[in-house]
């Protein structure tokens, strides 16, 4: 009998018809993939499957009996729990506190920490009810995650894009709890946008483009290509390959050790790498290793010892944003809005703020209107960033066409070295491509550039050398071409520099 | 200078008598800040339960009635800013400020006519035999009722904050309203109800001074407490014994202030006056200097506006 029958669910948000008429089966045991894009409809649809959002038609049946839940609370006890892609966790509260905040009718502390231990042992997801959140690795909160789900005996667990966070090795460990539970008879409702991934582990898939089904196929069948074009409903451009010929060192960093000032940040541990004129520097890692403290120093948001930061033989640890900029130095921080563009002003005037000293945006103090217009102009033109006009404001911008922005914004001024932490970010397939491509014209032009991310396979596709950064420790960067998934994965895991040199020999 | 004018007995008494509305006031607004918001209005919805609970004894007749309405009053006006942040979604900051200020004045108007009035009389209480035992006797039991009310708040806050699912959900919804929200738990109701409690404690702070400390209503009586039990909430680290610990320290040094100036030491009154403020920026500098410390403690989601989505 199927497990769960949605036919005809629609929402629509203001503006948008965020699901348009979806229906589709989920049957017991099975492990089933939802594919889309990027605002293709496939957080809407489990939110309305989870009761977080109430679906404005169609229906939903789970054993054959009408299933409409109201709220969380009632889709748990109906049997179909989630594990958030942006965990629902509380970093200040125990493994124990965590879990049973997720349960309906939670036990009594110790017969929960016992039982948080069997369930945990049981699928190879070992944890220690005791321990605060906040100090446990990306991999261990999921795994907080998973068994809260667990200790209420699921009938359908929804996983939303669940290894992108994760290590090869810790996504081959979530793979068997997976496997496991569907020979268990759990069905599994899998998001997830890695096309390799779905071929290996999903049944069947379903594919969502503008908020409607567009495909329903048999992953295994498939190959990613024709799964990632069946998502955009389009030809997939692949970037151009490029000739690696380094110049001078522009950018070194000597054995930067800076403590991090959150609560549950990483402490930054004598780092030390270089990057040339025309090279790409791939720095992996999961997040949370020191990626935000490395990106503070390097932006000079937190200075440091001055000769930490050498940029073209120039000491400029101690040298605050402006003046690095004004250096050659520039840089794209992770989050998009707020912290690389500030939300409520216009691009426009978020064009000045990086681009004031390079681009000689003012004069006497005053900002010249027509030349800041003109560079956001020429930013939205060349990077193709879809809006209105140069004076609509940041944060009506998708999240694509806003990275797009940050990212041409500071490529146009040609820096000596680009640092760019998570480029592509939530970004869709085609506006992933455009930014790489451009970042590596860049470095075709000469610039050298380091980008942070955690998305192994765009590292693997744009770096030149590849390092790993990992409980706040840099491992040697090494070649790019000619390293496997698994040495990488040794190196995420914290097996650094000795072990890749070892595994090099 | 004749410090044999002190007596140690009494100064202890009189301190626990100071201490005690800026211990129902920050214990409020502990829980307040404990599930997220940042109500700066302590201020004004002391001093509103200073007139309320003033003005319903004096007509009634009845202190216990008096109280009632201070905290039902502190409640009422604390629902203000809790509709104005938490449904409207204004700014925390600027509307805590606010209300002190309309407080503050509301509580001028309402009280025009209750100045140099006497309020009824507030028991004490009396056991036999140990309410009378020398040195022990006052220094235990002789207060009135309502510091043993609020000794008894503040055991009961700790084991609702570290032993109850409902405190664990109070904590949850301050530390990360995103993730409360996903799993299903009502972050702006919650938020309100801790809203409403941290403004019936803020009211039994004031009334207590009212009726009780002072015994009178003077307009602007409450002359800064409401900002020294903001101040003990950081000190405490958001910890409930720890604001016990403030609240007496706060209140020990407004009773030796008052005590040097009753013993003509010859430092202008002046500087004496600012000692609880100077103490509260000192500590609070000692407790930010390590910051990540300081932070852990925080509860993370504190002062941030919660936009429901999807």
């Amino acid at each position: 009998m199927t497990l769960l029958t949605i036919e005809g669910l629609t929402k629509a948000y203001p503006g948008v018809l965020a699901n348009d008429h979806v229906s589709f089966t989920i049957e017991p045991g099975e492990i089933h993939a939802l594919l889309g894009e990027n605002g293709a409809g496939k957080s809407t649809l489990v939110k309305m499957i989870y009761g977080l959002v109430r679906p404005d038609s169609g229906r939903m049946a789970l054993h054959g009996h009408p299933f409409a839940p109201h709220k969380p609370g009632e889709a748990r006890a109906a049997g179909v729990s989630m594990v958030f892609q942006h965990f629902s966790l509380f970093e200040a509260l125990t493994v124990a506190e965590n879990i049973t905040l997720g349960m309906e009718n939670a036990p009594p502390r110790a017969e929960l920490s016992a039982r948080i231990r069997d369930v945990s042992q049981e699928y190879g997801l070992p944890l220690d009810p005791d321990r605060l959140v906040g100090d446990l690795s990306v991999g261990e909160r999921q795994r907080v995650e998973i068994v809260r789900c667990l200790l209420q005996n699921p009938r359908l667990l929804i996983m939303d894009e669940p290894t992108s966070v994760l290590t090869p090795q810790e996504v081959d460990t979530l793979f068997q709890t997976l496997r496991k539970l569907s020979a268990e008879g759990v069905a599994i409702l899998y998001i997830s946008h890695k096309l390799d991934e779905i071929r290996t582990l999903c049944q069947r898939a379903t594919v969502l483009r503008g908020g409607k089904v567009v495909a329903e196929c048999t992953p295994a069948d498939e190959t990613a290509r024709s799964l990632a074009e069946m998502m955009i409903g389009g030809e997939l451009a692949m970037p151009k390959a490029r000739s690696f010929s380094p110049g001078e060192p522009i950018l070194r960093v000597m054995e930067l050790s800076l403590p991090s000032q959150t609560p549950f940040g990483t402490d930054l541990d004598r780092i030390t790498f270089q990057v040339r004129a025309g090279e790409i520097l791939g720095i992996g890692g999961v997040a949370g290793n020191g990626q935000d403290e490395l990106m503070a120093a390097l932006t000079g948001e937190r200075a440091v010892a001055e000769e930490m930061i050498v940029l073209s033989g120039r000491h400029i640890g101690r040298t605050g944003p402006d003046r690095r900029r004004i250096l050659g130095l520039l840089t794209a921080p992770e989050q998009r809005l707020g912290h690389a563009a500030a939300p409520a002003m216009s691009l426009t005037e978020n064009a000045f703020l990086t681009g004031r000293s390079r681009q000689k945006l003012d004069s006497l103090g005053f900002v010249n209107r027509e030349s800041t217009r003109s560079f956001a102009r020429a930013i939205i033109e060349r990077f193709d960033v879809r809006t209105p006009g140069a004076a609509t404001p940041a944060q009506a911008l998708s999240g694509g066409n806003l990275q797009k922005y940050v990212i041409g914004r500071e490529v146009l001024q040609k820096p000596a070295a680009l640092v760019v932490n998570q480029p592509t970010w939530g970004v869709d397939a085609a506006a992933a491509a455009a930014i790489r491509q451009s970042i590596r014209d860049l470095a075709a032009q000469g610039s050298a550039v380091v980008v942070i991310s955690q998305d192994l396979d765009e590292l693997m596709e744009i770096s030149d050398t590849f390092a790993v950064l990992a409980g706040g420790a840099l491992s040697v960067p090494q070649p790019a071409a000619g390293l496997s998934v698994e040495k990488i994965g040794l190196m995420m895991g914290g097996n650094l520099a000795e072990e890749a040199d070892h595994a090099e020999a | 200078m004749d410090f044999s004018a002190l007596n140690p007995i009494a100064l202890v008494a009189s301190l626990v008598v100071a201490a005690t509305p800026l211990l129902f006031a920050a214990l409020g607004e502990l829980v307040t800040e404990k599930s997220g918001v940042l109500n700066l209005g302590v201020e004004g919805m002391m001093i509103f339960g200073a007139i309320c609970g003033f003005a319903i004894s004096v007509e009634s007749g009845s202190p216990w009635l008096g109280l009632v309405a201070a905290a039902i009053g502190g409640a009422l006006i604390s629902l203000i800013f809790g509709v104005l942040t938490q449904v409207l979604l204004s700014n925390q900051v600027a509307t805590g400020l606010a209300l002190t200020m309309f407080g503050l004045g509301l509580a001028a108007l309402i009280g025009q006519p209750y100045a140099g009035i006497k309020p009824p009389s507030f028991p004490k209480l009396d056991l036999p035999v140990l309410s009378d035992l020398p040195v022990i006797g006052p220094l235990l039991f002789q207060y009135d009722y309502m510091v043993y009310v609020s000794l008894a708040l503040t055991v009961g806050i700790w084991l609702f904050l570290t032993r109850s699912r409902a405190g664990l959900v109070l904590r949850a919804v301050g530390e990360n309203h995103d993730a409360a929200h996903s799993l299903g738990y009502n972050v702006i109701l919650i938020r309100l109800a801790a809203i409403a409690f941290g403004g019936a404690c803020a009211g039994l702070g004031g009334a207590y001074l009212s009726l009780i400390r002072v015994p009178q209503w003077t307009e602007g009586m409450t002359a800064g407490a409401g900002w020294i039990a903001l101040a003990i909430v950081v000190f405490a680290s958001w910890k409930p014994w720890r604001v016990l610990l403030g609240a007496y320290l706060f209140g020990g040094v407004t009773i030796l202030q008052l005590n040097l100036q009753a013993l003509g030491i010859s430092i202008q009154s002046q500087y004496l006056s600012m000692t609880p403020y100077l103490v509260t920026i000192i500590v609070l500098v000692i407790m930010s200097a390590d910051r990540s410390r300081a932070a852990l403690n925080a509860p993370a989601s504190l002062g941030r506006v919660f936009h429901k989505t999807g």
